[in-house]
C-alpha cells in the first residue's frame, strides 16, 4: 500500500515545530505502524536526512514507551491498542496519515515525537506504594485478599503509564493514570494504612506538575490501550473527598 | 584471571546462612558515606537499589529508557517460581534447587542455586506486601500454576503480566526511595564504560542521550543489572533497546565473561511476517499447559489448519517425549520445530512456524475458562497475525529470547573486577546451559533484593569511601575514550545503515551460532564477524551530532559493541566441543537427534578474557562439582 505520511519534526523543546509531509510507497499491510516508520527513516537515512525520532521499546504494548497520536488518536484507530501493536492493515486503506507527539503541558517535547513524561514518574514518588522494607514482611498467605478484591485491584495495576490518557484528555489531565495507582492499592488490605496520605500526596504533585483537572469526558478511558475505567477516577475522588474533608493524617483510626 | 568462586563451607542448605554471618557489616552510621551506581532498572536493578537506599546508602541508578518503570522485566508474561508448596504437592527449597540445577543441564554453581530456591520464599511475600497482585482462588489465598517442565505447581502469576507487576512493585519501591532522598534515578542515560582506579572499579562514564553530554560518576561500587544481549541476533523477543554495552564495556576492561554461547530460545513467538520484521513477540509458555503443538504429517501439506483430519496430523512434542508432551523444556521444544520447519511441515504463508491448537482445551473447558486463562495473550495475537486463534490455531516458532550467559561472578555476585558487581541477566551464575520457565524473574529479584545489598556491604566495609573525584586522570581517559568512538562512528559518512548492519550481524548468529551449531559454521562466523565489522567501521552511516538527541548515534554505538561480543559467543561455542541445555552442537547428538554431554571434558563453566577487539581471547576454567544432584542425563521421554 501507499500513503502520504504527515509527521511533526521538531528539533528540541524551544523549537517551533511542523509538519513534514513525506510519501510512503509499497509498504506491506502486515507492517506494525512502528515498523513502517522505521522503514521511513531507513529511506531518509538513505536520502542524507536525520530520521524522525520516536520513543519505543518493548514494541509488545507492555512497556508503556511508544506513544504518538494516529490521526488525531492516541495509539491510533484500534481500542486496547498501544502505537506499536498497531498493523498497517488496522488503518483500512487510510491515505493521508498525521502523526503527532502527545501534547500536554506536562510533557514537554525533546525531540520529534519524543516527550518527557517524568512528570508522571514524580507522581507515583508523592505516594503510590505501599511502604514495605526488603524481607520484613510476614508469609504471603497470610493475609487472605477476596478474589474480586485482587482482581479489582489488578484491572488497575495493569495501567503502563503510556500518557495516552494525557494525550485524549481536553484538560491534558493525568486523573486516569492516578486513579488506576489509587485504585491498585485502595483496594488492597495492605494498602489502607498509606491510603489517604497517598491521594492527598499525590493529587498535590500531579497539580504542580501542570497537568489540568478532570471534567468527566471520559476521552482517556477510550484511550487507555489497557481498558482502566473512569470508574477509578470516581473512587479516586470519594477518596480524596474523605480525605480532605475529615482525615488528619496522625488521627488513631483503630479501636 | 582469578577465579575464586568463594563458595561458602558446611552443608550446601547452611550456606547463606553462615556466609551472611561471616560477611563484614558496615556501621550504619557510615552506611550515608557509601555511594553505590546501579545500571539498569529492570528487578537486579531496581530491587538492588530500593533495598540499599533502605539501608541507608546513597544510590544514583542510571537507565537508558525514559522512567525506571520501562525496563525489560515489565515484559515477562507467564510467571515466577517459588518453593512455597502452597499446593501441597510435595515442592521444597530443595526440588526447586534440584529442578534448576537439573534444569540447567549440569552447568551452574550449585551453592548459588540452592541460595536461589532459599529466597525464592522471601520474593513473595515481599512482593504481596508491595501490593502486587497475584491471581488468587475464591478462597482468598495465592494461586499457582505449573509451569515450563515442572512436575509440581509453583509458579504464581497475575494474569499474563507477572513482570510487569513485578516491576512496578519495584519501581514504586524505588520512587519512595527517591522521595526520601536516598536513591537518585537518572533517566535517558546510558553507560558508555567503566572508570577503573587501579585495577578496581570506581565509577561509570555516562552519556546523557538527550543533551549528548558526556560526563563520569564516580562511588565505592558499580553494579550492572543491564540484562541480557539476545539482540546480538537482531531478531529477538527483547525489547528493541536492550544491548550488551555495559557488559561489554566491562569485560574489555578486565571483567570475566562467562558462558556467553549459553542463550535461550523461547519456543513460543509469533514467526516473522516479513523482512521489514523489527523483533518478535513472545507469547507466554503457559499457553502450552493447554494448547497442543502439532504439524501436518505429509511435508508440504499447504492445506488449511481445519482441513487436516486428526489422522493426519503431527502432536510431535507428544510422540516424541509421552510424559512431558507438550511441556517439554524450552530447548527441546525449539529445536523440535526447528527440525519440523526444516523438514518441510512448516505452516503458515511463509511456512515458518508449527502449529499451537487450543481445540480441545476449548472443548473440554469453554471459551470462558480459555479467554480467562489467556484472554489477553489471544488478543495480542489476534491483533499481530489478523487470526483469531479461538478458531484457528496459532502459529508458533522459536525466538531468541534470554540469555544464561553474562559476566562471570563469585557467590557474592562480584565480577572478576573488585568492586564490580553484576545481577540478573547480566550475570550468568544461575540457570546453567538452560533456564527453566519462571525463573528469571526469581533470580532478578533475588539478587536484587536479597542477595547483593547484603553481599556488597562485604566490600564497602573494606574501602575507604569517596576517594575518586571526578577529576580523576582515569576519569578523563575514559570519557575522552568514549567520545573518541563517537566521533569515529559519525565521521565514517558511509551508505549503509546501522539497522542493515545489524540485521547482518544477526542472520550470522542466528544460522551458524543459534539453536544448534557445528564447528565450521562456527569458524566461518568468526571470519564473518570480522569482515563485517571491517565493513561497520568504512560504510556505516550516522547522521546528526553527538550534542542532541540522536537514537541512530544510540544504536550505532550498541550495535559496534554487539560486533565485536558476537566473535566471543562463536569462540565459547566452538571450544565447548558438547552439546548441553540450550547448546546443541550438531557433532554430539545421538541417534534420535537428542543432546550429547560430555561431563568428563565440559562440567566447567568457560570464562572469557578480552586480549583485543579481534584477537582470540584468552578461555579460563571455573570447575564445577555436583555434590547434591547426581550428575544425571536429562530425559523427558
Amino acid at each position: 500500500m501507499d500513503l502520504t505520511l504527515h509527521v511533526w519534526r521538531q528539533n528540541g523543546p524551544r523549537d517551533k515545530g511542523r509538519f513534514e509531509t513525506l510519501p510512503v510507497k509499497d509498504i506491506s499491510e502486515h507492517m506494525s505502524f512502528l515498523e513502517m516508520l522505521d522503514l521511513v527513516n531507513e529511506r531518509l537515512i538513505m536520502e542524507g536526512k536525520e530520521p524522525i525520532a520516536f520513543d519505543h521499546d518493548c514494541r509488545e504494548g507492555i512497556c508503556g514507551t511508544c506513544g504518538l497520536m494516529i490521526n488525531g488518536v492516541p495509539h491510533g484507530p484500534l481500542t486496547l491498542t498501544t502505537a506499536c501493536q498497531i498493523h498497517m492493515r488496522h488503518l483500512k486503506g487510510a491515505s493521508e496519515v498525521w502523526v503527532e507527539p502527545w501534547k500536554a503541558t506536562a510533557f514537554p517535547v525533546i525531540r520529534d515525537l519524543v516527550v518527557d513524561r517524568s512528570a508522571m514518574d514524580r507522581i507515583i514518588e508523592a505516594g503510590g506504594y505501599i511502604s514495605v522494607r526488603t524481607g520484613s514482611p510476614q508469609d504471603a498467605n497470610a493475609i487472605p485478599i477476596k478474589k474480586i478484591d485482587a482482581d479489582m485491584a489488578m484491572d488497575a495495576a495493569i495501567c503502563i503509564g503510556c500518557g495516552a490518557c494525557v494525550a485524549a484528555c481536553p484538560n491534558a489531565s493525568a486523573m486516569l493514570f492516578m486513579a488506576a495507582k489509587v485504585g491498585h492499592l485502595g483496594f488492597l488490605p495492605q494498602g489502607q494504612p498509606e491510603r489517604y496520605d497517598r491521594v492527598l500526596n499525590m493529587v498535590q504533585v500531579h497539580d504542580d506538575e501542570g497537568f489540568g483537572n478532570c471534567t468527566n469526558h471520559g476521552a482517556c478511558q477510550n484511550a487507555c490501550p489497557k481498558g482502566i475505567s473512569v470508574d477509578f477516577i470516581a473512587r479516586l475522588n470519594r477518596d480524596l473527598i474523605k480525605a480532605t474533608l475529615s482525615y488528619k493524617p496522625y488521627e488513631i483510626t483503630a479501636v | 584471571m582469578e577465579l575464586n568462586a568463594k563458595i561458602p563451607s558446611g552443608p550446601i542448605d547452611q550456606h547463606w546462612t553462615n556466609h551472611r554471618f561471616n560477611m563484614k557489616l558496615v556501621n550504619p552510621a557510615n552506611k550515608r558515606k557509601y555511594n553505590v551506581i546501579v545500571i539498569g532498572s529492570g528487578l537486579a536493578g531496581a530491587g538492588a537499589a530500593a533495598t540499599m537506599g533502605e539501608l541507608g546508602y546513597n544510590v544514583r541508578v542510571y537507565t537508558y529508557n525514559d522512567s525506571a518503570r520501562r525496563a525489560h522485566s515489565i515484559a515477562a508474561q507467564g510467571g515466577i517460581n517459588a518453593a512455597k508448596n502452597y499446593q501441597n504437592d510435595g515442592d521444597s527449597i530443595f526440588r526447586l534447587f534440584y529442578d534448576t540445577v537439573k534444569g540447567g543441564d549440569f552447568r551452574s554453581r550449585e551453592s548459588n542455586v540452592y541460595r536461589l530456591a532459599e529466597v525464592s520464599l522471601n520474593i513473595i511475600d515481599q512482593s504481596v506486601a508491595q501490593g502486587v497482585p497475584f491471581a488468587r482462588e475464591y478462597g482468598g489465598l495465592l494461586d499457582n500454576r505449573s509451569f515450563g517442565g515442572a512436575q509440581v505447581s509453583r509458579t504464581f502469576y497475575a494474569r499474563g503480566q507477572t513482570g510487569q507487576q513485578l516491576l512496578l512493585g519495584c519501581y514504586q519501591a524505588l520512587q519512595k526511595q527517591v522521595r526520601a532522598g536516598n536513591v537518585k534515578v537518572f533517566s535517558r542515560t546510558e553507560m558508555m564504560d567503566v572508570i577503573l582506579v587501579d585495577g578496581v572499579a570506581k565509577g561509570v562514564v555516562l552519556r546523557d542521550l538527550v543533551s549528548g553530554r558526556i560526563f563520569s560518576d564516580t562511588a565505592d561500587a558499580v553494579v550492572l543489572a543491564t540484562g541480557g544481549y539476545s539482540n546480538v541476533f537482531f531478531l529477538s523477543t527483547n525489547a528493541k533497546g536492550c544491548n550488551v554495552t555495559a557488559a561489554w564495556r566491562a569485560y574489555v576492561k578486565g571483567a570475566g565473561f562467562a558462558n556467553p554461547c549459553f542463550t535461550q530460545i523461547h519456543p513460543t513467538c509469533i514467526p516473522p511476517s516479513g523482512e521489514y520484521q523489527s523483533k518478535l513477540t513472545l507469547m507466554s509458555e503457559s499457553l502450552r499447559n493447554d494448547g497442543r503443538i502439532w504439524v501436518p504429517a505429509k511435508a508440504g501439506d499447504h492445506r488449511a489448519p481445519g482441513d487436516i483430519p486428526e489422522s493426519e496430523r503431527d502432536y510431535y512434542l507428544e510422540r516424541f517425549y509421552p510424559s512431558f508432551g507438550n511441556l517439554s523444556p524450552r530447548d527441546i521444544s525449539s529445536r523440535r520445530a526447528k527440525e519440523m520447519v526444516d523438514t518441510g511441515h512448516g505452516v503458515g504463508e511463509m511456512r515458518n512456524g508449527v502449529y499451537l491448537d487450543f481445540k480441545d482445551a476449548i472443548a473440554r473447558l469453554g471459551q470462558d475458562k480459555i479467554r480467562e486463562r489467556y484472554g489477553n495473550l489471544f488478543a495480542m495475537y489476534e491483533t499481530i497475525t489478523g487470526e483469531d486463534p479461538y478458531k484457528v490455531p496459532m502459529r508458533i516458532y522459536p525466538a531468541p529470547h534470554y540469555t544464561m550467559g553474562g559476566l562471570w561472578v563469585d557467590y557474592n555476585l562480584q565480577t572478576t573486577v573488585p568492586g564490580l558487581f553484576a545481577t540478573g541477566e547480566a550475570n550468568y551464575s544461575d540457570h546453567g546451559a538452560n533456564r527453566l520457565g519462571a525463573s528469571a524473574l526469581m533470580q532478578g529479584m533475588a539478587d536484587g533484593y536479597f542477595v547483593l545489598p547484603l553481599t556488597i556491604g562485604d566490600w564497602l566495609a573494606r574501602v575507604k569511601p569517596g576517594d575518586t573525584p571526578v577529576e580523576h586522570p582515569a576519569c578523563k581517559d575514559a570519557e575522552r575514550g568514549v567520545k573518541e568512538k563517537m566521533d569515529k562512528l559519525l565521521a565514517v559518512g558511509g551508505k549503509t545503515s546501522v539497522d542493515t548492519f545489524h540485521m547482518k550481524l544477526g542472520k550470522i548468529m542466528w544460522d551458524k551460532c543459534g539453536m544448534s551449531r557445528d564447528a565450521d559454521g562456527l569458524k566461518s562466523a568468526i571470519s564473518e564477524i570480522a569482515e563485517l565489522r571491517d565493513q561497520y567501521w568504512k560504510d556505516v552511516r550516522v547522521l546528526g551530532n553527538g550534542e542532541s538527541f540522536n537514537q541512530s548515534l544510540e544504536k550505532a554505538g550498541r550495535v559496534a559493541d554487539f560486533m565485536e561480543f558476537a566473535e566471543v559467543m562463536c569462540y565459547d561455542a566452538l571450544t565447548r566441543d558438547e552439546s548441553c541445555g540450550a547448546h546443541l552442537r550438531v557433532e554430539h547428538t545421538d541417534a534420535e537427534g537428542e543432546a550429547k554431554r560430555d561431563d568428563e571434558n565440559f562440567a566447567f563453566v568457560s570464562v572469557w578474557e578480552f586480549k583485543g577487539v579481534g584477537e582470540e581471547p584468552a578461555l579460563h576454567k571455573e570447575p564445577l562439582a555436583f555434590e547434591y544432584v547426581p550428575l544425571s542425563t536429562r530425559s523427558y521421554k
